[in-house]
């Protein structure tokens, strides 16, 4: 049984069938899945999601496929950790991280979107998937198309961290490496797209894909007892999560699931590639694209498709936006790592580091609740901390050796 | 009537095939309306309702996106090249 209606152009409301259709053919906004909300609310309440077994499929009847998913049977339901250490650090009373650093099978929040794309690519009858990736997405595409047997091809900038390369090369893809940024990546992919019949997740998908990150805000809100927190910050890379985070937050409420959101939804950039912050920041009306130059790659998109939205976003909800930069990032992960013991990835650091600057700046209050966006693992990044964290004791096997250099 | 336009794809049905045309303008805003003047229906495919450029519209004068100059009042004269380029939605991490 599927609630999803129709495709709806986000610019001009112009509605498509629900095929495999991502732009607007008449003014080339971007295309999103409309769904029968009043028949959704006759059929889901907090009981029935509850009873479902803990993944992200518990949300089946707000996501964007026909028939039984077939893939992501065990991604989702992360914890969503009460960090009363980091909160203490920081200074504030009430704080969680959600942590999508250990999500199944490739450990960031990617297996999320991915989970629906496959499984609505299947539908369509696609028997090869690719994508346009900073490294997240290419593990994950890589991964669950090999368990679902269906046939890949990943293209990535050149320059990636090898913890990303290699968590891709194992499920054996054809992993294309373009000398390139991301952008000129995801150019390539969209001629690659038209040319060739095969599901590119982020292209030809997207609308389908980009509806699973909602998953991880109704994780949240649920996680939470059923309550939006009072506020949520999240990394921006395309600003496609912040985007759907807002809207999974606004749909339980529409199905009377939870109460009205007064979330405030804050975006976090890297200070070498923030043109949705900056645009924040400087109350522009157009998004200035950018020459991404950071070690958070994962976020390192210069022209963000779902920029506008992120903005709308933070403007609708009453939040804020700000940036970090690399030396913030690294000291970001190490003191998630210190205080909840979590190592997250680069892109964890620019949200740990820009949570630290909003609460210092008096943006964030210090007694309502606060949730981190934490979306990858520190192990695929480790470039970036590894000339900072210092250096294992050496010594000999003997127990004089161990009491002369290891401090008791 | 010098200017050189080069259009998208998807709008050359209403240029009757035309991969580039020709207008007379003295900004972007008359360049449009000189385009709707021998391609009606063109205007509504760049413009919103209230005249602006559509979002995911791009235009450049000479390689030079308008968003980053004036805009629609973004000045061009002979010789110029002007490109209408689609924004293809898509980019995620």
């Amino acid at each position: 049984m599927s609630y999803m209606k129709t495709l709806k152009c986000r610019e001009c409301g112009r509605e498509y069938p629900k095929e495999a259709l991502y732009v607007c053919e008449y003014c080339f906004g971007s295309l999103e899945v409309v769904y029968d909300y009043e028949k959704i609310k006759t059929v889901l309440s907090r009981e029935i999601i509850t009873g479902r077994p803990k993944n992200l499929w518990r949300y089946r009847e707000l996501l964007p496929i026909e028939g039984e998913p077939t893939d992501g049977l065990n991604s989702g339901f992360t914890p969503l950790v009460r960090a009363d250490n980091l909160a203490r650090a920081l200074g504030v009373k009430e704080l969680y991280v959600k942590d999508d650093s250990v999500c199944h099978p490739t450990l960031s929040f990617k297996d999320r979107v991915v989970s629906i794309a496959l499984s609505r690519a299947k539908e369509f009858g696609y028997k090869i998937v690719g994508c346009a990736s900073t490294g997240n997405l290419a593990n994950s595409v890589a991964s669950h198309a090999a368990k679902a047997g269906l046939k890949s091809y990943i293209f990535i900038p050149a320059d990636l961290e090898m913890g990303k390369v290699i968590g891709t090369l194992i499920y054996q893809p054809n992993l294309v490496a373009v000398e390139g940024n991301y952008d000129e990546v995801n150019r390539l992919c969209s001629e690659v797209a038209a040319k060739y019949k095969w599901a590119f997740v982020n292209v030809n998908i997207r609308p389908y894909y980009a509806e699973g990150s909602k998953t991880y805000g109704y994780e949240i809100a649920e996680q939470l007892g059923w309550k939006t927190p009072d506020h949520i910050l999240s990394p921006c890379a395309g600003g496609s999560l912040i985007t759907k985070i807002w809207k999974s937050f606004k749909e339980l409420h529409k199905l009377g699931l939870v109460a009205e959101p007064k979330t405030k939804v804050y975006a976090a950039q890297a200070e070498g590639c923030a043109p949705i912050v900056n645009a924040i920041k400087e109350k522009s009306e157009i998004i200035r694209p950018v020459k991404p130059k950071t070690i958070a790659k994962s976020l390192a998109i210069g022209n963000p498709a779902d920029g506008y939205y992120a903005m709308a976003t933070v403007a609708e909800s009453g939040g804020w936006a700000e940036t970090v930069t690399d030396e913030e990032i690294v000291e970001g992960i190490k003191l998630l790592a210190a205080t909840e013991g979590i190592f997250t990835e680069t892109a964890g650091g620019v949200t740990v580091g820009v949570t630290k600057k909003l609460i210092e700046q008096g943006k964030i209050p210090k007694n309502e609740s606060i949730v981190i966006c934490i979306t990858g693992n520190g192990l695929k990044t480790q470039e970036a901390v590894q000339a900072k964290i210092g250096k294992p004791i050496k010594i000999k096997p003997t127990l004089k050796s161990f009491e002369e250099e290891v401090k008791i | 009537m010098s200017i050189k336009v080069r259009i998208p794809q998807p709008l050359q049905k209403l240029t009757r095939g035309q991969e580039e045309v020709e207008a007379a303008a003295s900004d972007v805003k008359g360049l449009i309306d000189d385009l709707e003047k021998n391609f009606p229906g063109i205007k509504d495919r760049i413009c919103d309702g209230q005249g602006k450029l559509r979002r995911f519209i791009n235009i450049y004068v000479n390689e030079e996106d308008v968003r980053f100059q004036q805009g629609d009042a973004t000045t061009i004269k002979d010789g110029d090249e002007v490109s209408i380029v689609p924004a293809i939605a898509g980019g995620a991490q």
